[in-house]
């Protein structure tokens, strides 16, 4: 699956947890711009392991601070 | 009920600014100032002057209820633990000042061991220093590179540390989701180890787990299963074993972590376990290994403990009757529970924010009544929780007492 159709599913995950319509790019960040408490991580990270059928362990969200790297590791989990 | 309630007490993530490393804390230096600026007694310093049994002690030169120290069976006080702390004291001293692989493992140590193999029908006990050391040597020596966690969200800060300290890949599921673990577990690369871990009783609500389902989910799926029994032993299950016992899964459990500084009343954590191979933890278990064994009064007043409980029905069968008047009393009183119906010896009291639970707590303390005030983070859902934890030495009396204490304090601070 390439990147661009990888976005455009995540995209569709993150609405119902970007309460303040925050505009997003590759550089925005989760805890600073989108504002996610570790309750709202859970549920959005729970959210595309489902959609994609994959495990985010939480070794590996530790690595990823912004939305361009959630992408690049969604992709590269999904192989 | 805590579904869809999951922040537990994981470690937080803190950023330092600036040279001072100690720049980190000032959030929550803040918050705390504000809150003792208003004239609020700090909830976190509270000092026991006397003790007079398991349910009283004198606070701030008050005789106060105890309704908030998780001593379920009330052993604190028991006759025969003292005299075998006092007997243990005198004949084997202060502390081992050694490690229980050197000089730290005396005649008592075993005798702890071996009543704890007794208590819970299983070939292997092994005695740590406290209950987190426990979970943090277990799960961080069993669960290594490549294998992979899976546990609940709202698992217990030594669980979460435990995490932390190996090197496992950690996967957390929603709480008490059993579709939410299967799922998780079904998508681990296959040929890596598993283990999943569980609670019997999760100590900030006071929910049990559905752990008949989820430890058939788990065993179906090849993982090992580790139960914290921390807050169930003594008093849930036939022979007080737990909440697996309870569910009649006891056999399916590989592991279960316990405490002593619960319902055997000292302190002291320890591992239970059918394995073959257990016996090897005593070598590579890091958190056992370097550290001094718990002093010889400690064990004696274990050992005697825990062979009491198991003959303790009677007791048992009270403090279910505590809890179900307690949980029923402030259900009718108007006041919002953790959960529906009494699951366990710990009712948590919901707050609608930190200021009124503190100011509550502080009102229940006047009265002459302390309970555990929790808050975030260390509480699902960034919660502020008053738990109140039942003993089997509550007399029927002192639960009335308490139900009037909490009526009173609730009308003044305007929460009911």
């Amino acid at each position: 699956m390439d990147r661009a159709e990888t976005e455009g599913r995540i995209k569709a995950l993150v609405v119902p947890f970007n309460t303040k319509n925050v505009a997003i790019a590759d550089a925005t960040t989760f805890a600073g711009d989108l504002e996610f408490d570790s309750l709202t991580v859970m549920d959005f990270v729970a959210a595309i392991e489902d959609e994609f059928d994959i495990i985010i362990s939480m070794n590996q969200q530790a690595e990823i601070e912004s939305w361009g790297q959630l992408i690049d590791a969604v992709v590269k989990l999904k192989g | 009920m805590s579904e869809g309630v999951s922040q537990a007490d994981r470690p937080v993530e803190i950023h330092a600014a600036g040279g001072d490393l100690f720049s980190k804390f000032d959030p929550l230096i803040q918050m705390r100032e504000g809150l003792l600026a208003s004239g609020q007694l700090d909830p976190f310093s509270l000092v026991m002057e006397k003790v007079l049994s398991p349910t009283r002690a004198i606070c701030n030169g008050r005789e106060t209820i105890l309704l908030g120290t998780y001593n379920y069976m009330g052993m604190t006080f028991d006759p025969d633990v003292i005299a075998a702390g006092k007997q243990a004291l005198d004949e084997f001293g202060a502390g081992t000042t050694g490690s229980r692989v050197l000089n730290g493992t005396y005649q008592g140590h075993r005798e702890c061991e071996d009543a704890l193999k007794e208590f819970y029908g299983m070939d292997h006990a092994m005695v740590f220093s406290t209950g987190y050391q426990a979970n943090l040597g277990i799960i961080s020596t069993i669960a290594g590179k490549g294998d992979y966690i899976v546990l609940d969200i709202d698992s217990h800060a030594s669980i979460w540390d435990g995490c932390k300290l190996g090197d496992a890949e950690i996967v957390p599921f929603k709480h008490n989701d059993i579709e939410a673990m299967e799922k998780r577990l079904k998508r681990i690369p296959a040929g890596a180890g598993k283990l999943v871990i569980l609670e019997g009783v999760y100590s900030m609500l006071g929910d049990i787990a559905p752990l008949k389902e989820m430890i058939a989910v788990a065993k179906a799926n090849g993982a090992m299963v580790l139960v914290d029994e921390a807050h169930s032993m003594g008093f849930i299950g036939p022979n007080g074993r737990g909440v697996a016992e309870d569910q009649g899964v006891l056999d399916d459990v590989d592991f279960v972590i316990g405490t002593f500084s619960k319902s055997v009343g000292t302190v002291g954590g320890f591992c239970v376990s059918n394995h073959p191979k257990f016996e090897i933890m005593r070598l590579v278990c890091r958190p056992y290994v370097f550290t001094a064994s718990l002093p010889p009064s400690v064990v004696a007043t274990a050992a005697t403990s825990i062979r009491k409980l198991m003959h303790s029905g009677n007791k048992r069968a009270h403090l279910w009757k505590n809890s179900r008047v307690l949980h029923a009393g402030l259900k009718a009183r108007g006041f919002s529970l953790g959960t529906q119906t009494p699951q366990s010896a710990i009712i948590a009291v919901i707050m609608p924010d930190l200021e009124r639970g503190a100011a509550m707590w502080e009102a229940l303390l006047r009265e002459g009544l302390y309970v555990n005030l929790a808050r975030p983070p260390a509480t699902p859902a960034n919660m502020t929780l008053l738990r109140c934890s039942l003993c089997a030495e509550h007399t029927g009396e002192q639960v009335e007492t308490v139900l009037g204490m909490f009526e009173r304090a609730g009308k003044a601070v305007g929460i009911i």
